[in-house]
């Protein structure tokens, strides 16, 4: 049971990277975003080609930090899938829901539009890659290590919680020491005082985007290193995202960050007693049950 | 010869774009004229085939019983599994809507979505429900006897047909009547409905009921229509996404674009592959996806350029009020 | 010399309705003009439409020698012109501190000096500028509010109603408050309810109703007026 706890942790990070950016996007652009799990998708996927296509190509040399599954050539990765992602987040926001804001159209029609992008982007993943499972390193023993309690963990999965928790904390110093950063948390507190002050309300989505998809590629690709990649896995994490998003209360970063922890060990403590495959539905009761108690979430008002 | 392959291949096609304009139907109610954001239909679309199935399948019995399981069989007439798979879908949407449809619009959006994933992974997993991924066979199809088998798509279509237009009129009259009135007026602005929320959230209820139900009939008539039901069938994609496009292609609160839509995004789509059979032979394996490519982008271009569809929306006008 | 002229302006929410029409109103440098008139005569569009919240359909504003109509909120600010809205005019869960520094946000100079002025300026909010704006009073959040505006150094304040809401012991030191940074040098532009009050301290005084210029006049003579008296300052 604790090692289930303990592997709901590395998920619950995981699910946290996607909730914390899902919760910024519901926020500051104002939409539930249907195509955050696909952004997790993309990033995954940026990095395979990154490690197995791109670094090879150039000859950059494979290593690996033994004990950990991946070398150098992921270090490399891991923050350009980041930037790609981000960089396509706000290529969206411009080509797309940028056009549907200027025609004033609701919140439920770019939600439906958010829908159509995730499509989108998991169409062309499965054109270039096809549906099968992938490893970013192939046929490699993953030898766990066994920790007090009779708790076996990889290597790998230290380092999951390790990286989420940094990027977590690199995202706090922003919003908290940052020009920038600051004039996201005024923007998502009240938009309209924003234009007024001066923001330039367009940069920040701008910036809600970048950081968005950042953090979700950054989930993707821990996920990859953590199982596999396969073009399905963002939309199976859609619902645990949404459910710890609510959970800890739209817009609140560090709800999401709880959200995302409790999700991630209410999905593995689950395996316990339910078949793996049921996961989602865990997550997905959560969810209504927050829904019938507490609507607003943990941290909500009233 | 030729021809008659050119004809059958025609009703195939009119009979699945009628199934789906039986759901674009079914979410007009719900967004067309409610403005419920339903993307669980996959959801709707499975129950009600599956309920549709194990009504009018009987109990597998002798060595069947060993390999097929199904948490019932009834063996009754077709008209049984489409009024079931109705009722199971609205009792479902009661149950889905009571979380709800209090809340933000966009939280029935996920909660539907959920929903629709959950009843996936349940129909997938649970052997004794309805035989797990291998799904279930052999459901009915009425008035079998009456023509020789590779005509009796004809009579499908006539089937399909009727109960589209039984539908539509159906809705019609709902809509026209003062209850269609209050559900423009609750989509339109929930304040000025002037109603209590406890009115505005039973409104809402009876519209998200409704629309389920007729997607329920949607289900079965598939369910019938194509004998073999399995989970894998009831994708957000084929199941959810492409009647979202249907409707908004259509033109969202005008039953006439619900159909209409059904049929030129189902011919759309069928007409995708024609152009995706000429792709070089290592690309053709991937070609179903560069298909559902297009219909995303299809849907984003729609939502910017046109977002009232092709038919726009239509006044309705209570002949009872005004 | 006129700094801010707003010049036969009319402005609406919606396409077939104007809320303002014809409006003309003219702010001399250094001045405070009040613009007062029964709820619903547009005098809050009026700043919303001055500071590009709302664009006008016909007419133009100058700043200056400058068009400014149509132009976006934060070219608007960035051009020298502040405005403090009503309600919801402070950012909750930002600290006080923040929220000037907020205020600061198109600045890319040093602005510690202004902040100091500002802390000088309201002495409470520097003891607690560590708190979330939220958390303050109706008079503290209004200072923080006037404070975020004038971290710009603004050459124009709009203000929409200062007083509302305030407990009277307070109106009376929010208005000295105006008095002083008018003192500073800003001009400015009031909106109130508070007629009488805002009358008193001010250079010159519009009267609207129904989105229309009524009468203007120095602030004394409007004061003095029986009509208006009887009409808009209640007695």
């Amino acid at each position: 049971m604790i090692e289930l706890i303990v592997y709901g942790i590395v998920l619950g990070s995981i699910i946290a990277l996607g909730a914390i950016g899902l919760t910024m996007v519901y926020r500051i652009v104002g939409f539930a975003n249907f195509a955050h799990g696909e952004f997790m998708t993309g990033g995954a996927y940026v990095a395979l080609f990154v490690v197995t296509i791109l670094l090879p190509w150039i000859g950059f040399p494979d290593s690996r930090f033994v004990p950990l599954s991946f070398g150098w050539r992921m270090v490399i990765a891991f923050p350009i899938a980041m930037a790609v992602v981000a960089i396509l987040a706000i290529a969206l926001d411009k080509i797309l829901y940028k056009k549907l804001r200027a025609k004033k159209s609701g919140p439920v029609i770019l939600a439906m539009a958010s829908l159509g992008a995730s499509f989108i982007i998991r169409m062309t993943i499965l054109i270039i890659w096809g549906s099968d499972y992938i490893f970013y390193r192939p046929g490699l023993m993953r030898p766990a290590l066994d920790l007090p309690l009779s708790v076996k963990i990889r290597p790998d999965q230290i380092f999951i919680f390790c990286a989420a928790i940094f990027l977590v904390i690199l995202l706090h110093l922003f919003l908290k020491r940052t020009k920038m950063g600051k004039a996201m948390r005024a923007t998502a507190d009240n938009t309209d005082l924003a234009l007024v002050t001066g923001i330039d309300t367009e940069r920040i989505i701008a910036w809600t985007w970048a950081i968005g998809g950042g953090l979700a590629a950054a989930g993707g690709v821990l996920y990859g290193i953590d199982v596999q990649l396969h073009p399905g896995m963002g939309w199976n994490f859609l619902i645990p995202i949404f459910a710890a998003t609510i959970l800890g209360s739209i817009g609140n970063i560090y709800g999401a960050l709880i959200g995302g922890f409790v999700i991630g060990i209410a999905q593995q403590v689950s395996t316990a007693f339910l078949a793996p495959t049921y996961k989602l539905a865990v997550a997905f009761m959560i969810m209504i049950l927050i829904l019938l108690i507490r609507p607003q979430g943990i941290f909500g008002k009233e | 010869m030729e021809f008659s392959g050119i004809s059958s291949y025609v009703v195939s096609l009119a009979i699945m774009a009628g199934i789906y304009a039986v759901f674009c139907l079914g979410l007009n109610i719900q967004w067309g004229y409610t403005g419920l954001f339903n993307i669980g239909i996959a959801g709707f679309f499975c129950i009600g085939a599956y309920t549709s199935a194990m009504i009018t399948t009987p109990m597998p019995s002798g060595i069947y019983a060993q390999y097929v399981h199904q948490i019932f069989g009834l063996n009754l007439p077709f008209v049984f599994g489409l009024m079931g798979a109705a009722i199971v879908c609205g009792v479902v949407a009661l149950l889905i809507g009571i979380p709800t449809l209090r809340l933000g619009e966009d939280y029935l959006a996920i909660a539907t979505l959920g929903i629709a994933e959950t009843i996936r992974l349940i129909f997938n997993n649970e052997q004794w429900l309805a035989n797990g991924p291998r799904g279930l066979m052999d459901m009915p199809q009425p008035f079998h006897s009456v023509v020789s088998p590779q005509n009796y798509n004809y009579i499908y279509l006539i089937i399909t047909v009727i109960a589209m237009v039984i539908i539509y009129f159906a809705i019609e009259k709902a809509i026209r009547s003062p209850w269609g009135r209050v559900l423009r007026a609750i989509r339109e602005d929930e304040g000025s409905a002037s109603m209590s929320g406890k009115d505005v959230f039973n409104f809402k209820m009876q519209s998200l009921i409704f629309g389920s139900m007729v997607m329920g009939i949607g289900g079965a008539l598939y369910a019938h229509y194509t004998k073999a039901i399995s989970p894998s069938v009831f994708t957000p994609l084929y199941g959810t996404f492409i009647i979202w496009v249907m409707l908004m292609a259509g033109g969202s609160g005008n039953n006439k674009g619900a159909i209409l839509g059904a049929y030129v995004i189902w011919g759309i789509w069928v007409g995708t592959k024609f152009v995706t059979d000429f792709l070089p032979y290592t690309l053709q394996s991937r070609a179903p996806y560069i298909r559902f490519l297009i219909i995303g982008i299809l849907l984003e271009v729609i939502l910017i350029y046109r977002p009232q569809g092709l038919l726009g929306e239509e006044k309705k006008i209570s002949k009872l009020l005004d | 010399m006129t700094i801010l002229k707003v010049d036969s302006v009319s402005a609406g929410y919606v396409p077939e309705s104007n809320i303002l029409h014809d409006l003309s109103l003219e702010l001399n440098e250094g001045e405070i003009v009040s613009v007062i008139g029964p709820n619903g005569a547009g005098k809050s569009t009026l700043l919303k439409t001055i500071f590009g919240l709302l664009k006008p359909k016909s007419g133009k504003i100058q700043l200056k020698n400058e068009v400014i109509s149509g132009l976006k909120p934060f070219r608007i600010a960035q051009k020298g012109v502040s405005y403090v809205p009503q309600v919801n005019n402070v950012f909750p869960s930002l600290t006080i501190q923040e929220n000037l520094e907020m205020g600061a946000f198109i600045r890319s100079d040093d602005y510690s000096d202004t902040m100091e002025e500002v802390y000088t300026l309201f002495p409470v909010l520097k003891e607690r500028k560590n708190q979330k704006a939220g958390q303050l009073s109706g008079g503290q959040r209004q200072m923080v509010a006037m404070g975020r505006a004038l971290m710009l150094k603004p050459e124009v304040l709009l203000l929409d109603e200062p007083s509302a809401g305030l407990a009277p012991i307070f109106v009376s030191s929010i208005f000295d408050k105006i008095k002083e940074i008018n003192a500073t040098g800003v001009s400015i532009i009031i909106v109130e309810q508070n007629a009488k009050e805002a009358l008193k301290m001010s250079h010159r005084g519009y009267v609207l109703a129904m989105g229309q210029n009524v009468l203007d006049d120095k602030s004394d003579a409007l004061l003095a007026n029986e009509e208006v008296g009887r009409l808009y300052l209640g007695g």
